[in-house]
C-alpha cells in the first residue's frame, strides 16, 4: 500500500496524454518539411500528381543539380560568405568593446547612455532606412557590400546588452591582477575577459551568422546586380524566374530552398544550447 | 578616476559614434524629409505638412493600416496562446523532451525567403498540401493567397509555424517557477487550472509581456512574406489580390524604392514609428500592474 494505485494510474495516463499531444503536434509541425523534402526529390509531373505520392522513386537528385545551376549559386554562396564573415567579426569586436565599457568603467552619464542603447533595440528600422539609403547612395556605396558590412563596426545593442550582462558575472580579480602587472585595459579585454566570456561570444557569433546569412531586406535594398546577390536574395531571384516560366518547377524551388536552409539547420543542431541561451537572455532583461 | 572615465568613454565610443551617425542623425533627417518632396536625385523641396495631409486622404495608406491591424490582431494573440500551450507541453518531465523542443523550435531559426517559398507551395490552391488534405476530408479549400479574404489568414497560419522562439521564452520562464509554489497551492486544494491562473501565470507574466511586445512589434513590421509570396513576377505587383496584403512596411518600401517618393515614404515611416511606440507604450502601461517581477521591479 506504499503507492496509491489511483495516482500511479493517473500519472501513466498523464504521461501518455503528454506523448500523444507531443507526437500529434510534432507531426503537424514536421509535415511541411517532409513535404518540402519529398517535393524536392520528385520529377515535375509527380509533384502535380493526384493523389500525391509521398515517397519519390527513383530519387531525382538532379533537381538539386538544377537548383544550383539555374542561377550562379556558387557565386551567391561566395558573396554571402564575403558579407557574413566580416559582419560576424566586426559585430563581435565592436559590441564586446562597448559592453566592456559599460560593464567595468564608471563615468558620468554611463547609465543613461546604456538605457539609450537598450532603447534603440526597440527602434523600427524603417524610420532610418530612407536617410541611410540616401547617405550610402551619396557615398557611391549602392550595389556594393559596404552598406551591409560597415554598420556592424559600431556595435549592436542586443549583443552589447548580452555581453555586458555576461561580463558582469565574471569576477574582476584576474583583471585587477593583470592591471597591477601593467597590462593595458585593451589588452586585458582581449586576453583576460574575452576568453572567460566564451559562451556569450559563441552566442553572439551564432546569432550574427543567422541574422546576416538570412538577411533579405538589406541585400534587397542595396544589391542591384544579380551577380552580387546573396543566397537569400538569389533564392528570390530564382522564384521570380521559375514562377515566370510556363510550368512552375516546384521541385527545383524546394530543392533550392532546402539548400539555403541547410546551414541554419546544421548550426542549430551543433549549437542548440547557445540558441536557447541567447533567446532566453533577450527576454530576461 | 578621471582616467577611468576617459577609458570608459573610449570603450563605448564605437556605439556612441554609430548612434549619432546611423541612428539619431538619420532619424532627424528622415523627420525633415517627411516635410519635403524628396526623390532619389532631386534636392528636397520643403512642402510643409503636405505629405501628412496627403496621407490623411490616401486610401492605400488606410488600406495598409487596416491590413497590418488585422494581421497583428489575428496573429499576435493566437501566436501567444499557441506558444504558451507548446511551452506548457514542452515543460513536461518526460523522456525525449529535448527532441521535441528542438523540433518545435527549428522552424523559427530559418530563412524567411525559403520558408515563404515552402508556404507558397503548401498553400497552392490546386496542388498544395493544405488543400489536398482538406479535399481528402471533403472540403474544397480557399484560394488562400489568391483570395482577398484568405490571404491574411494564410500569412497568419504561416506565422504560427514559427512560434517556437516565443515558446522557448515561455519555457525558460516556466522553468524558473519554483516547484514549491505549485505544491503549496495543491496542498491548499487548488486544482490544476486554478494553480495555472493563480501561480504559474503571474510568475511568467514578464515573459508574457516580452512576447506580447516583441510579437506586436514584429507583426507591425511584417514585410518579407508579403513581398515574396504575394508579388507576381512583375516588380511593383506586390500586395496581393486587391491589395489584401499591402502591409505598412511593404507600402513604405514600394513608395521609397520602387517609386522613389522619398518624402512621402518618410512621412509613412514616421507614422509607423509613432504607431509602434504607441502600441508598445500601451502594452507596457496596461501590463504594469499585472506583471509580477520576482523581488520587486527590475
Amino acid at each position: 500500500m506504499s503507492v496509491p494505485p489511483r495516482s500511479s494510474a493517473g500519472a501513466v495516463a498523464r504521461i501518455s496524454l503528454t506523448y500523444l499531444a507531443l507526437v500529434a503536434l510534432g507531426a503537424l509541425f514536421s509535415v511541411p518539411v517532409a513535404w518540402m523534402l519529398s517535393s524536392s526529390l520528385h520529377e515535375l509531373a509527380a509533384v502535380f500528381a493526384q493523389p500525391y505520392r509521398w515517397l519519390p522513386s527513383p530519387l531525382h537528385w538532379e533537381n538539386y543539380v538544377r537548383a544550383v545551376t539555374l542561377l550562379p549559386v556558387g557565386r551567391f554562396l561566395v558573396n554571402t560568405i564575403v558579407i557574413t564573415v566580416p559582419v560576424m567579426a566586426a559585430t563581435l569586436v565592436s559590441s564586446a568593446l562597448v559592453a566592456y565599457g559599460f560593464a567595468r568603467f564608471r563615468f558620468p552619464g554611463r547609465d543613461a547612455l546604456f538605457a539609450l542603447c537598450l532603447a534603440t533595440m526597440m527602434l523600427p528600422g524603417q524610420v532610418t532606412m530612407i536617410p541611410l539609403y540616401l547617405l550610402f547612395a551619396r557615398l557611391g556605396w549602392v550595389d556594393t557590400y559596404l552598406p551591409l558590412i560597415v554598420p556592424s563596426l559600431f556595435g549592436s545593442p542586443f549583443y552589447i546588452f548580452l555581453l555586458r550582462q555576461f561580463f558582469l558575472t565574471i569576477p574582476g580579480d584576474s583583471e585587477e591582477a593583470a592591471l597591477i602587472d601593467g597590462a593595458s585595459r585593451l589588452r586585458i579585454w582581449w586576453s583576460v575577459v574575452l576568453p572567460q566570456a566564451r559562451p556569450a561570444v559563441a552566442t553572439v557569433l551564432i546569432f550574427t551568422f543567422i541574422g546576416t546569412w538570412n538577411d533579405f531586406f538589406g541585400p534587397l535594398l542595396y544589391l542591384n546586380s544579380p551577380e552580387k546577390a546573396t543566397l537569400t536574395l538569389g533564392l528570390n531571384l530564382m522564384k521570380t524566374q521559375v514562377l515566370g516560366s510556363g510550368v512552375v518547377e516546384w521541385n527545383v524551388l524546394m530543392a533550392a530552398s532546402l539548400l539555403v536552409l541547410l546551414p541554419n539547420v546544421v548550426l542549430f543542431f551543433v549549437a542548440q544550447r547557445q540558441f536557447i541561451r541567447g533567446i532566453s537572455m533577450g527576454a530576461g532583461k | 578616476m578621471k582616467a577611468e572615465a576617459r577609458q570608459g568613454w573610449l570603450f563605448v565610443s564605437p556605439w556612441v559614434i554609430g548612434f549619432v551617425l546611423l541612428t539619431a542623425g538619420p532619424m532627424l533627417y528622415s523627420l525633415y524629409l517627411s516635410f519635403t518632396s524628396a526623390s532619389l536625385l532631386s534636392v528636397p523641396q520643403w512642402i510643409g505638412g503636405e505629405n501628412y495631409r496627403r496621407m490623411a486622404s490616401d486610401p492605400l495608406f488606410y488600406r495598409s493600416l487596416a491590413n497590418t491591424a488585422v494581421y497583428a490582431g489575428m496573429g499576435v494573440p493566437t501566436g501567444l496562446l499557441l506558444a504558451l500551450g507548446l511551452a506548457l507541453l514542452l515543460n513536461a518531465p518526460v523522456r525525449g523532451i529535448g527532441f521535441f523542443r528542438a523540433l518545435f523550435f527549428l522552424p523559427s531559426v530559418t530563412n524567411t525567403v525559403a520558408l515563404s517559398l515552402l508556404w507558397l507551395w503548401l498553400l497552392n490552391p490546386e496542388f498544395g498540401l493544405l488543400n489536398t488534405a482538406l479535399r481528402a476530408v471533403g472540403i474544397e479549400g480557399p484560394l488562400w493567397l489568391q483570395s482577398e479574404a484568405w490571404a491574411k489568414p494564410a500569412l497568419v497560419l504561416m506565422s504560427l509555424w514559427t512560434v517556437g522562439g516565443q515558446a522557448v521564452i515561455f519555457l525558460a520562464a516556466l522553468q524558473g517557477v519554483p516547484r514549491e509554489l505549485g505544491e503549496a497551492a495543491a496542498i491548499d486544494g487548488a486544482g490544476a487550472v486554478r494553480r495555472f491562473f493563480a501561480v504559474t501565470l503571474p510568475m511568467i507574466s514578464p515573459a508574457l509581456l516580452f512576447n506580447l511586445i516583441m510579437g506586436l512589434v514584429g507583426a507591425l513590421q511584417v514585410f518579407t512574406q508579403a513581398f515574396v509570396m504575394t508579388g507576381g513576377v512583375q516588380p511593383g505587383s506586390e500586395g496581393g489580390p486587391n491589395q489584401a496584403t499591402l502591409f505598412i512596411v511593404l507600402y513604405i518600401y514600394k513608395k521609397a524604392f520602387q517609386e522613389f517618393d522619398m518624402g512621402y515614404a518618410s512621412a509613412l515611416a514616421w507614422a509607423l514609428f509613432v504607431l509602434i511606440v504607441g502600441c508598445s507604450a500601451l502594452a507596457f502601461r496596461l501590463a504594469r500592474e499585472r506583471v509580477h517581477y520576482e523581488g520587486g521591479q527590475p
